[in-house]
C-alpha cells in the first residue's frame, strides 16, 4: 500500500540518517568538551551560562506547554484537542529529555551529576527544578504509553489515567515556575530578579509550544493523511499567550527603564545597543509580525499565515530565551565589566546533536503511530 | 570518593555490621579536630585598610601569597582565569561611592577584592549539592570534590569571587606547593579564608604575607572577641561593604 509523506520509508530514513549523524557530530563534540573541558566553548569567568542552558530554558517551556492541549481535553471536554494530546505529550516526552540532556552537557564534572540526589539541598532551587523534571517525565511516558497502548488495542483509557492526568496539569505549571524561580532569586542578576519572570515565562511558553504543535500538525496535514482538527482554536491560544508575553515583556522594560536604577536599565541597554542587540531587535520584529497575524481573526485562519506566525512566535519566543534572557544576565559583571558571549562550533555541534536527539524520540515512535493511524 | 564521603559509608559500613560503637570510633578517628582557635571564633572577619593599602599601589605580596599557598594556577587567558584574591579599582569595587567630583585617583586606586564569606550567603543557599556551604564561623568552604560544577553559585554570587576550572589548571602552575591540593578541570574554587592554616593556629597566607612587608593593610580575627584589633579597628573608623543593599553581610570590610 503506498503511504504518502513522513510515512513514506525513503523520505523516512533519510531523515533519521541526517538526524542520526547530527547525533554523532554532537557526540564527537562533547567527547571533545569532555576530555579538554568547557574551554572548548564561549563561556567564561563573567558569563558563566550560555547556549546549554539556555535551550534547557526554552525547552522546559516547550515541554510544560503540552497542558495547554491537555487541560481543554480533559478538564473542559473540549473532544477536538483529543488527537492533538497524543502530539503535545510526544512533544513534551521529547522536550524533557532535551532539557535533562542539555543540563547534563552543562556540567563540569558530569560523572558526579548524582550528587543532587546523594546530597539532596531544599534550599537549593535547582534540587526542586531537577525533580520536578523528572517527575513531569515519567508522568508523562506514562501517560503516553498508556494513550498509545489504549489506541493500539481500541479500548478505552483506564479510569485512573484522568487522576494522573489532573496531577500532570498543575505539575506543567510548576515546572516552568520553578525553572523561572531559578532565576529569579539571584541578586546578583538584577535582569532575572523580577516577579514577572515566571509569568513571562508562562506566556511565552504557552505562546511557543503550541506554536511548535501548529507547525507539527501542518506538516502533518500536508505530508499525510492524517487531518489534526481544531488547528484553529489552538491558533487563538498561541494569540493569547503571546500577547501575554509582549505585554509581560513591555511592563518589565518599563519598570527598568523609567525608574531609571541603573543596575534595572543596564541590561536592556546591553539588550538593544550592545553586542546582542540584532537578536534582541529580531526578536521583537518577530513577535510584531506574529502578533499582526495572530490578532486578526481572519488572517489567523489562514494555514500558511497562521504557520508563518506560528514560525515567528517559535523564532522569537527562541531568540528570547534561548539566548537572550541568559546570556544578557550575566552583562554587566559585578565588577561592571562586559565580556562578550558567542558559543563555539563544538558548543554549537553539541547542541545541535541533542535537538538532533530530541527529534528522533518525536520521530521514530511517531512514525509508528502515523502508520497506524493512516490505515484506520 | 572524597574523605567526607568515606568517613561517611564507612561509618555506615559499620553500623551496617552491627558495630555501632566502631563505627564513631571511625568518625572521631579520621575526623579532624579544630583547633582551639577555630573554635573560640564566633564569626571569622577581614578587615582591608584601604588608606594603608593605597601607600603601595603596584604590591601584589597578597595575591602572590594566596596563590601560591593554595596552587591557584596562572592562566594567560583572562575569560578562563582562576582567581582567589586580586585587585579591582575602587570605582569599580565600590560604584555607589562613586560621584562627579570623585578624583581620577581615588577611582583608580586598587582594592583587593576576595571572597566576603558573606553572612548570607547566596552561593551557599542556591548550590544543589552543599559543595558550597556555610561554616558555624562564618566561613564559606568549598568542597572541590563535591562540587559538579553547574556553576549555580558563579551565577548567584553578587561578587564574581567564584572562579571555574574551564580547563585542567596544572600545566599553569609554575610551582605546586604540597601542603595543599591541586584542582582538577570542570570544579568551582574560591578563596576559603585560609581555614586550613586556622585550624593549625595561623592567620590567612595573604594577611601574613602583607604583616611581614610591614603594611598591616590586612587585619583578621572575630571583631567580637574583647581585644581584638579587628574589632577595635571596625568600632572606630568608618568601614564599606561591598553591596551592602543586598543583604547578604559581607564579613571583609573595607576601612576608609
Amino acid at each position: 500500500m503506498h503511504t504518502p509523506g513522513l510515512t513514506r520509508p525513503r523520505l523516512y530514513w533519510c531523515a533519521v540518517a541526517a538526524l542520526g549523524l547530527l547525533v554523532a557530530l554532537g557526540i564527537a563534540a562533547y567527547s571533545r568538551q569532555l576530555a579538554s573541558g568547557m574551554q572548548i566553548t564561549g563561556l567564561s569567568r563573567d558569563i558563566a551560562w550560555g547556549l546549554y542552558i539556555s535551550q534547557f530554558t526554552f525547552l522546559v517551556g516547550v515541554a510544560a506547554s503540552a497542558v495547554m492541549v491537555v487541560l481543554p481535553y480533559y478538564l473542559h471536554g473540549f473532544e477536538a484537542f483529543g488527537k492533538l494530546t497524543v502530539i503535545a505529550e510526544f512533544l513534551a516526552v521529547a522536550a524533557l529529555l532535551m532539557c535533562l540532556l542539555f543540563v547534563f552537557v552543562d556540567m563540569g564534572r558530569p560523572a558526579r551529576v548524582l550528587n543532587v540526589l546523594l546530597n539532596p539541598s531544599p534550599g537549593s532551587l535547582m534540587f526542586w527544578d531537577l525533580l520536578v523534571l523528572a517527575g513531569y517525565l515519567l508522568l508523562n511516558l506514562v501517560l503516553l504509553r498508556t494513550t498509545l497502548v489504549a489506541d493500539r488495542y481500541g479500548v478505552p483509557l483506564p479510569a485512573w489515567v484522568r487522576s494522573l492526568v489532573y496531577i500532570s496539569i498543575p505539575w506543567a505549571f510548576g515546572i516552568h515556575t520553578v525553572t523561572a524561580l531559578l532565576y529569579a532569586g539571584l541578586s546578583a542578576k538584577p535582569a532575572w530578579m523580577t516577579a514577572i519572570l515566571a509569568p513571562r515565562f508562562l506566556a511565552s511558553a504557552f505562546a511557543s509550544g503550541p506554536a511548535l504543535l501548529i507547525i507539527l500538525a501542518l506538516i502533518l496535514r500536508w505530508t499525510t493523511r492524517i487531518h489534526v482538527e481544531a488547528i484553529d482554536k489552538l491558533g487563538e491560544i498561541v494569540a493569547y499567550a503571546m500577547t501575554a508575553n509582549v505585554l509581560f515583556t513591555a511592563l518589565e522594560m518599563f519598570t527598568a527603564l523609567y525608574s531609571g536604577i541603573p543596575d534595572e536599565a543596564e541590561h536592556f541597554e546591553y539588550l538593544f545597543v550592545g553586542f546582542l542587540a540584532p537578536w534582541a531587535w529580531a526578536s521583537t520584529f518577530l513577535a510584531i509580525v506574529a502578533l499582526a497575524i495572530l490578532l486578526v481573526p481572519k488572517a489567523r485562519r489562514n494555514a500558511m499565515l497562521l504557520a508563518v506566525a506560528c514560525l515567528a512566535v517559535v523564532g522569537s519566543v527562541w531568540i528570547d530565551k534561548g539566548l537572550c534572557m541568559i546570556v544578557a544576565g550575566f552583562a554587566p559583571t559585578p565588577l561592571g565589566d562586559v565580556t562578550e558571549y558567542w558559543p563555539t562550533l563544538p558548543e554549537i555541534s553539541i547542541a545541535a546533536g541533542i535537538y538532533a536527539a530530541g527529534s528522533l524520540v518525536l520521530l521514530v515512535p511517531g512514525r509508528w503511530v502515523l502508520a497506524r493511524r493512516e490505515q484506520q | 570518593m572524597d574523605r567526607r564521603d568515606f568517613i561517611k559509608t564507612a561509618g555506615l559500613g559499620a553500623f551496617g555490621l552491627g558495630g555501632a560503637a566502631v563505627g564513631t570510633a571511625l568518625i572521631r578517628a579520621t575526623t579532624t579536630k579544630p583547633s582551639r582557635e577555630v573554635v573560640r571564633a564566633k564569626r571569622w572577619a577581614m578587615g582591608i585598610d584601604l588608606r594603608a593599602c593605597a601607600q603601595h599601589p603596584g604590591c601584589r605580596k597578597c595575591i602572590d601569597a594566596c596563590h601560591a599557598a593554595h596552587n591557584v594556577p596562572s592562566i594567560p587567558e583572562p575569560r578562563h582565569e582562576v582567581k582567589w584574591l586580586w585587585k579591582a579599582t575602587y570605582e569599580r569595587t565600590f560604584p555607589e561611592q562613586v560621584h562627579e567630583y570623585t578624583t581620577a585617583t581615588t577611582r583608580e586606586q586598587p582594592v583587593p577584592v576576595l571572597c566576603n564569606h558573606c553572612a548570607n550567603a547566596p552561593c551557599a543557599r542556591v548550590c544543589p549539592t552543599g559543595a558550597t556551604w556555610k561554616r558555624a564561623d562564618g566561613i564559606v568552604m568549598m568542597d572541590e570534590h563535591r562540587c559538579i560544577g553547574c556553576r549555580y553559585c558563579m551565577a548567584a554570587c553578587p561578587y564574581g569571587a567564584r572562579s571555574f576550572n574551564w580547563q585542567d589548571p596544572r600545566p599553569y602552575l609554575h610551582t605546586v606547593t604540597a601542603d595543599y591540593p591541586t584542582r582538577a578541570k570542570g570544579v568551582v574554587e574560591t578563596c576559603t579564608f585560609c581555614a586550613e592554616r586556622l585550624v593549625a593556629g595561623l592567620p590567612p597566607a595573604c594577611v601574613e604575607a602583607c604583616q611581614a612587608a610591614g603594611f598591616g593593610a590586612l587585619l583578621f580575627g572575630d571583631p567580637d572577641e574583647p581585644g581584638a584589633e579587628i574589632g577595635r579597628a571596625l568600632r572606630a573608623r568608618d568601614a564599606l561593604r561591598r553591596s551592602p543593599a543586598l543583604g547578604t553581610a559581607p564579613q571583609v570590610f573595607y576601612l576608609v
